[in-house]
């Protein structure tokens, strides 16, 4: 099924909405400075909401099924949480409005703040970052920052492990330091005896995700902490996997400088279809003064004549500096803050406590179905290998595919990149155990297919919008908008 | 508890089929020492106590649905037709992921698809990425694009100081860890600046010069001469639009335009105190290639129907990694879908009616302002919907008079440009009134002159 372009069902002259009278006298125009022609859409209201509301039926959303994606959290995001970030007193605020005009997101700032601050045991939040990736740089350059406050310009490396999630090395080349990967051991932890060769005065710090990427804790993670401090390098932790963390253990207890926060994954915040995230960054007391601002603070305390404090937004001493316009995607501050007031601090161990036992679960039911390379408890993910004794040539692709069918969202595909064919699994703590007994069950029986009927899984998936679609032909005959681009010349 | 939605009962036959009795039995491998950590926070609350609460918090606020809104500065106050949150609202656009999965993404990539084009017909360039986060970080993406143009050859970036002064900020927070040159907005005097001082600068170690379209004051300014000394000098010129001026004016494509970037939040997004907004990126077809981000392109599936999927893959993060020229992995997709249902709703003839009300009231604003005595609206270059008023008081004076009337006034440029104390930046949108206008103009009259 495909649905028209909405450029194609349009009518010259038709309009979707209704303006008001100019009101005022009219001032000329200055001819010589306007555009000729504007190639806009003309439909009408019902049109473009019967195209965008036809085009939502072809998505798999967290609304209409199971969506395992490892490393992504694909929890209920609370209708709430929506209706709070469109409360006029919030929507229809100017981001440049007067602190004392904007009390009150601004408490809600501090808050939010403090409360991530308390679940991660770090001493300062800023909020101001746009998105995971950029909560990854503000944490990167803090610490090359760091190092340059105490003019101990060597340091350039950071140590990545090679399970490590693409941004980690991406960050750091942009944040213009050298990443160096490490290789991890067999059961895919830190190479202790790789990391103690890696480390010298050149080394700046270390980026690590906890749980790992493989969905374990690693049983030496207090190891590596010490060795990279004592080699003088700073601990950076990619908070993607915090939903295992919640009340369970603190980065900053653990001897973490700094790590950053997806408000889109852990505190329900929606994904969008892609975004906008939201991503927060904490740190100690050594790296507080370079967090990104402007950061949310009480600026008065409150005194016998007020009994509130006044809150305004302050730049930390030595900031990194803004890493967008204004003051963060408050819109997802607010979805945060809704989120976590419901449940409250015990709560919030719950979901920790209850995304690990739903992964927990799901493998223990999987284990003997196919590989598991890391055969041992998980944190809230887990990773096996997308291939089935006896059906060769099925890879984790044609199970990824395959499961479409059976109206569920595939796991993350070839991703850690160090597991072969990479399926990795995360149901999160707000699926009951019928869903997961559902997809355990679509799991088995897709193994038996790939035995029996392996070219179903080939064809798959059969009962989508779509068939499996040809990428090479997007990237070749590049057609990004309405009329194509030709291809260049020589080679890319 | 909450959205955690287990029973008793399932939790022990879960925990039996793991193989353990307790759910701490799971965290063993935690260090025993930082294991189940005292949380120093709030206990939970019903959803109804919890929006209480927030709407207490939010009426703390001085907002424009309670105010009349004279305040722009790179975020404006436009109409939302109400179709567009309707379809925001649909949980299967706002609850899926990244359309990595093409064959169970269709909706999201067709509409971002759609999204791209929209944008290339708005700025008159030749393609459009799905979007980054802002204005200002998609600026200091197009810093990275010149710079790989250049084969990194180059390192001197010249920024136009009439560019929203936290663009700027952004941008050098972005390259602190390179050895960039940043020039053009360093002077004493930055807001005295125009595109000749800047065709100065340009030699052949400039990778980029950006300005502003209309810029940060307002005004439309000529940049014929500078793009044309900018690509003699084998640079790319980078324009930061606002795209409802783009309803009206002529596209950057048209000027000369190597790059357009801006702020999307103007098409249908809320003002939100800052976000989520939308940073739009659109080039010349020569850099598509070059440039960071997710791209969706036209393809099809095995049986030859046409389908959308993510393009140009091999230069993003996940699969480039450390030598990936940006980390991004995120774009604005919802609020790519907002600008894409609201620039279908308002259509061809309704965005550009839009804007005309916004010039028009915006002109006839600048007028009544002039005519208060001690008040100059400098309004010697064209511009579209925002302009400056020299005060005879301090801004924050007016300001505080104004909100008693219920009107938030225009921001004090003194913040940003220390010679501009007593300059307020004013912004008129289809939203203002003709009564609004009078209003502020009113109390203008009354707080007088010196």
């Amino acid at each position: 099924m495909t649905v028209p372009l909405i450029y194609d069902i349009g009518s010259p002259g038709r309009m979707g909405t209704t303006l008001p009278d100019v009101e005022v006298p009219e001032t000329e125009l200055p001819k010589e400075l306007l555009r000729k022609d504007l190639d806009l859409p003309e439909v009408s209201e019902l049109q473009a909401v019967r195209h965008f509301v036809n085009l939502s039926q072809l998505n798999h959303a967290i609304d209409t099924g199971f969506y395992p994606l490892g490393s992504c959290t694909m929890k209920y995001n609370p209708k709430i949480n929506e209706d709070m970030a469109r409360l006029a007193g919030y929507a229809h605020l100017h981001p440049l409005t007067d602190e004392v005009g904007s009390q009150g997101a601004l408490a809600l700032m501090v808050q939010l703040q403090e409360w991530l601050g308390e679940l991660s045991g770090f001493q300062g939040v800023s909020i101001a970052p746009a998105a995971g990736a950029q909560g990854e740089l503000a944490g990167i350059l803090m610490i090359r920052a760091y190092h340059q406050s105490r003019n101990d310009k060597k340091r350039v490396k950071i140590l990545v492990p090679d399970s490590a999630h693409g941004t980690n090395p991406a960050t750091v080349t942009m944040a213009g330091l050298q990443a160096v990967e490490l290789p991890s051991d067999k059961h895919g932890e830190v190479d202790l005896n790789a990391l103690r060769s890696a480390l010298d005065d050149t080394v700046a710090g270390m980026m690590i995700t906890v749980p790992s990427t493989l969905g374990v804790f690693d049983s030496k993670i207090a190891d590596v902490i010490r060795m990279v401090h004592e080699a003088g390098g700073l601990m950076y932790m990619d908070g993607a996997n915090m939903n295992a963390l919640l009340g369970i253990v603190k980065p900053g207890e653990l001897g973490f400088d700094v790590m950053h926060y997806n408000l889109h994954k852990t505190f329900s915040t929606p994904h969008g279809g892609g975004g906008p995230g939201c991503g927060a960054v904490g740190a100690n007391e050594k790296l507080m003064p370079f967090l990104p601002g402007p950061i949310a603070a009480i600026t008065e305390a409150a005194n016998e004549e007020n009994d509130a404090p006044l809150y305004g937004l302050v730049m930390p001493k030595k900031s990194i500096g803004r890493m967008k316009a204004f003051q963060g995607n408050f819109g997802m501050h607010v979805r945060a803050y809704t989120y976590m007031r419901v449940y409250g601090g015990e709560g919030l161990r719950e979901v920790s406590r209850h995304a690990v036992l739903n992964a927990n679960y799901v493998r223990a039911k999987l284990r003997g179905v196919y590989p598991m390379p890391v055969d041992r408890i998980c944190g809230h993910e887990f990773v096996m290998s997308g291939t089935v004794e006896g059906a060769e040539g099925i890879h984790a692709l044609d199970i990824s595919k395959r499961l479409m069918d059976y109206g569920i969202h595939p796991p993350t595909n070839y991703f850690p990149l160090i597991v072969h064919e990479a399926l990795l699994i995360e149901p999160t703590e707000t699926e009951d155990k019928a869903t997961l007994d559902m997809f355990i069950d679509a799991m088995k029986r897709i193994a038996q297919e790939a035995k029996e009927t392996p070219d179903l899984l080939h064809s798959a998936p059969h009962t989508m919008p779509v068939g499996r679609v040809d990428e090479v032909r997007a990237a070749k005959q590049l057609v990004l908008c309405c009329r194509p681009i030709p291809e260049p010349e020589g080679g890319d | 508890m909450s959205y955690i939605p287990h029973t008793d009962v399932e939790r022990q036959q879960m925990l039996s089929a793991i193989g353990v009795t307790t759910i701490e039995d799971l965290f063993d491998a935690v260090p025993s020492r930082y294991r189940f950590p005292r949380l120093n926070m709030p206990p939970a609350m019903s959803e109804m106590e919890a929006a209480q609460e927030l709407q207490a918090l939010a009426d703390a606020n001085e907002h424009a649905a309670d105010y009349a809104l004279f305040r722009g500065a790179g975020a404006y106050h436009h109409y939302i037709p109400a179709a567009v949150n309707h379809i925001l609202l649909r949980g299967e656009f706002y609850t899926a992921y990244t359309p990595y999965q093409p064959e169970m993404s269709q909706g999201t990539l067709q509409a971002i698809f759609e999204y791209q084009s929209m944008l290339c017909a708005l700025t008159g360039m030749d393609a459009a990425n799905a979007s980054h986060y802002d204005g200002a970080t998609s600026l200091a993406e197009a810093v990275t694009v010149a710079l790989e143009v250049s084969r990194r050859k180059r390192s001197k970036i010249i920024l136009h100081p009439a560019i929203h002064p936290q663009y700027r900020e952004v941008v050098r927070t972005y390259h602190q860890g390179s050895d960039l040159q940043f020039v053009g907005d360093t002077g004493k005097s930055p807001e005295k600046m125009t595109a000749a001082d800047l065709i100065k600068l340009i030699d052949d170690q400039t990778a980029m010069v950006a300005v502003q379209y209309p810029n940060f004051f307002g005004s439309i300014e000529d940049f014929s001469a500078l793009v044309e000394a900018t690509h003699s000098a084998g640079a790319l010129i980078v324009f930061v639009v606002n795209p409802m001026a783009l309803a009206l004016f002529q596209t950057p494509g048209q000027l000369g335009a190597d790059i357009v970037v801006g702020e999307g939040q103007p098409l249908g997004i809320p003002l939100s105190y800052g976000g989520p907004y939308l940073g739009f990126f659109a080039v010349r077809e020569e850099y598509v290639r070059k440039i960071a981000g997710r791209i969706v392109g036209e393809t099809i599936d095995h049986d030859g129907r046409r389908a959308f999927v993510m393009t140009l893959r091999p230069r993003e993060q996940d699969i480039r990694r450390d030598k990936a020229t940006s980390n991004i992995c995120t774009n604005q997709g919802l609020m790519a879908l907002a600008a894409c249902v609201y620039l279908s709703m308002m259509g061809k003839n309704g965005l550009r009616r839009a804007a005309e009300i916004a010039y028009h009231r915006a002109h006839y604003a600048a007028k009544q302002i002039s005519k208060v005595k001690g008040y100059k609206a400098l309004t010697t270059k064209p511009f579209f919907n925002e302009f400056v008023v020299k005060c005879p008081k301090p801004v924050e004076t007016i300001n505080q008079a104004l909100i008693q009337r219920g009107i938030i006034g225009g921001y004090d440029l003194g913040k940003d440009y220390p010679r501009l104390k007593d300059h307020m930046l004013v912004a008129v949108t289809e939203m203002n009134s003709k009564i609004e206008i009078d209003t502020f103009v009113d109390v203008l009259k009354d707080i007088g002159g010196v």
